[in-house]
């Protein structure tokens, strides 16, 4: 398998928000607006590269009854790290994501990828999975976040389109998060089979 | 490679070995990160009372907690920067007030002069709706619909809805009672703050 | 009445999944049969107050204490992990039957979210031991009631004809959807009884 091959599923086959629907906690919660979803994505996707870089060096070390204390302790020191820099040098992202930071350590995609990915090939391949599993979460977020913000705020990236009195409040409160992305993955379900 | 066996001491030496670790990084990056996250604290407070007393030059000469008990007898806690401008011109004090909003606590830093004149105000932290209540931070700014800058709150400034001045925002009539009421304590608890009597600096109790 | 108005907040007003967006893969997981909600629900309703219970201690007596608080969400995350190991060895030998009842989702719970997000919000809110218990359980209460519900919603589902498009994943999100719009309709009670409790 070859290194685009592996970028190229995790945005597309693998896809984490609208095929393996996984990590849909942050997914719903932090896409009020396309900055605040693209910020989330990232910052799981930094997580997501480190973990899965170190776990697929641990591999050959790693005994089989305790491999996920091993992974777990490895993503939640990666996740407290990101989460002292963000605090220090990016305190608006901070504010804006608040405890969803260090609930990437629960998020059901690092842990899946260490297990499925990382603890199999070789660490740069796990590299390139980190990659591409993290540009598709940054993608599925930063779209449905771009959604949500233009219909209910009637901007993207703070870029105002639409005036005021054309906002449906709805769709930045949390009911507008599960309706948004069911319709996205309806879109996507319906591309997909054509 | 061949995978280590899953024997008590392979495991138990990995295990530790993983945690020793990473305890270790996470303890030199925690280091490293800890003055500038100091650092981006002391800003965001320094920031938020530049832009309430509309001076970008200034020193906060002293910081006083006050504590008042409110009508109903719950002791509330008001933070009191004193400041001064370049020159050692008093500017007046800068007010932290914490009311309880529609959707939790809402706490607001007001600027006032020294005559008690509102100057400027912001919103440190709050948990309203976003689209509805959350508007605040703009709503009751100079040129808004609920402009309160200017006003002096001696008369508890209330909304039109409660035979007052200001426009509260649209459908979210109890986010600005709420913002309201934490203007009005922010002046009261100022006000019992004489400039001369907090000179000690100290914290002290003052009750209504 | 605090304690009454921080359980009726937390089950409605603040609905763990619906308007916090916590617990969303066990909501959308084993949501299809009105039974196996009910014991997702009760599993983590004894896992969320016990996890709550343990990580509060640990926090105040060893992090706080020490000045270790960076190690917050690793140290969180190993109690809860080791926690439901303990639970379903326990339980395995104390109780089968209730083993048998909830084993198969006690795995499933170290990656439920909830268990740590309040875990963490409790430290932030900054409550005690007995505010924390009470917020723990009720937000677990909240969680089951969202559960169930959407999982008798569900179970309708299965009758209607639905539009392939929408087959699947897509109709389960804008159900879940119409049931946080429901649940919005609670927002603003617990300011009316703080008023109504004089607390306010």
């Amino acid at each position: 398998m070859n290194y685009v091959n592996i970028i190229k599923n995790g945005i597309v086959k693998d896809n984490p928000t609208f095929v393996l629907m996984l990590g849909m906690c942050p997914t719903l919660a932090t896409t009020t607006s396309a900055m605040n979803g693209m910020s989330m994505g990232l910052a799981t996707m930094a997580v997501l590269i480190c973990t899965n870089v170190v776990i697929s060096c641990l591999k050959s070390i790693t005994p089989d009854k305790v491999r996920i204390p091993v992974f777990i302790v490895v993503i939640a020191a990666f996740v407290t790290m990101l989460q002292l820099v963000i605090k220090a040098f990016l305190p608006d992202i901070d504010a804006a994501l608040g405890l969803f930071i260090p609930l990437i350590v629960v998020n059901c995609i690092i842990l899946g990828r260490a297990e499925a990915f990382a603890a199999k090939n070789s660490p740069v391949a796990s590299l390139f999975d980190g990659i591409g599993i993290g540009l598709g979460f940054t993608l599925g977020l930063t779209l449905l976040g771009i959604c949500r913000e233009l219909l209910g705020s009637g901007s993207i990236f703070g870029f105002t389109l639409l005036p005021e009195s054309y906002n449906i409040l709805l769709f930045v409160l949390p009911p507008g998060a599960f309706i948004t992305l069911g319709f996205l993955i309806a879109i996507v379900n319906k591309l997909r089979n054509a | 490679m061949k995978k280590l066996e899953s024997s008590l001491t392979n495991m138990v030496l990995v295990l530790t070995g993983v945690a020793v670790v990473m305890g270790g990084i996470l303890a030199f990056v925690n280091h490293l990160t800890e003055g500038p996250i100091a650092q981006q604290k002391e800003k965001t407070l320094a920031d938020g009372i530049k832009a309430v007393m509309v001076c970008d030059d200034l020193v906060v000469t002293k910081t006083d907690t006050v504590k008042q008990n409110d009508a109903k007898g719950k002791e509330l806690t008001y933070i009191i920067y004193q400041t001064q401008d370049k020159a050692g011109k008093d500017l007046g004090a800068a007010v932290e007030s914490t009311t309880g909003g529609f959707g939790g606590d809402l706490k607001v830093l007001v600027g006032f002069d020294a005559d008690g004149k509102i100057l400027g105000y912001t919103l440190l932290e709050h948990a309203e709706t976003p689209g509805l209540g959350a508007k605040a931070d703009k709503w009751f700014q100079k040129g808004e619909k609920g402009d309160i800058i200017g006003k002096v709150p001696a008369e508890p400034l209330t909304v039109s809805k409660d035979g007052g001045q200001v426009d509260a925002i649209t459908a979210s009539t109890i986010t600005s009672r709420a913002f309201l009421l934490a203007v009005n304590n922010a002046y009261n608890a100022y006000k019992v703050t004489p400039a001369a009597d907090a000179e000690t600096g100290a914290s002290k109790q003052v009750s209504k | 009445m605090e304690y009454i108005l921080i359980f009726i907040s937390a089950i409605f007003v603040n609905n763990i999944v619906l308007s916090q967006f916590l617990g969303i893969c066990p909501f959308l997981g084993v949501s299809k049969k009105i039974d196996t909600s009910l014991g997702m629900s009760a599993a983590v309703a004894f896992v969320l107050t016990l996890a709550t219970i343990v990580t509060w201690l640990v926090q105040k007596y060893v992090l706080d204490a020490f000045g270790l608080q960076y190690l917050q969400t690793i140290a969180f995350i190993l109690v809860i992990a080791s926690l439901v190991q303990m639970v379903e060895i326990v339980l395995k030998k104390v109780s089968p039957a209730l083993y048998q009842a909830l084993g198969i989702f006690l795995p499933l719970i170290t990656t439920n979210c909830a268990v740590l997000g309040v875990a963490i919000l409790v430290i932030q809110k900054d409550f005690n031991l007995l505010q924390s218990v009470v917020y723990a359980f009720s937000t677990a209460i909240g969680f089951g009631l969202a559960l169930t519900v959407f999982a008798g919603m569900r179970e309708q589902l299965e009758l209607v004809k639905i539009p392939k498009g929408m087959q699947g994943m897509a109709i389960v999100m804008l159900s879940a959807g119409l049931l946080s719009l429901a649940f919005m309709g609670f927002s603003g009670v617990d300011g009316g009884l703080r008023v109504l409790f004089g607390l306010d």
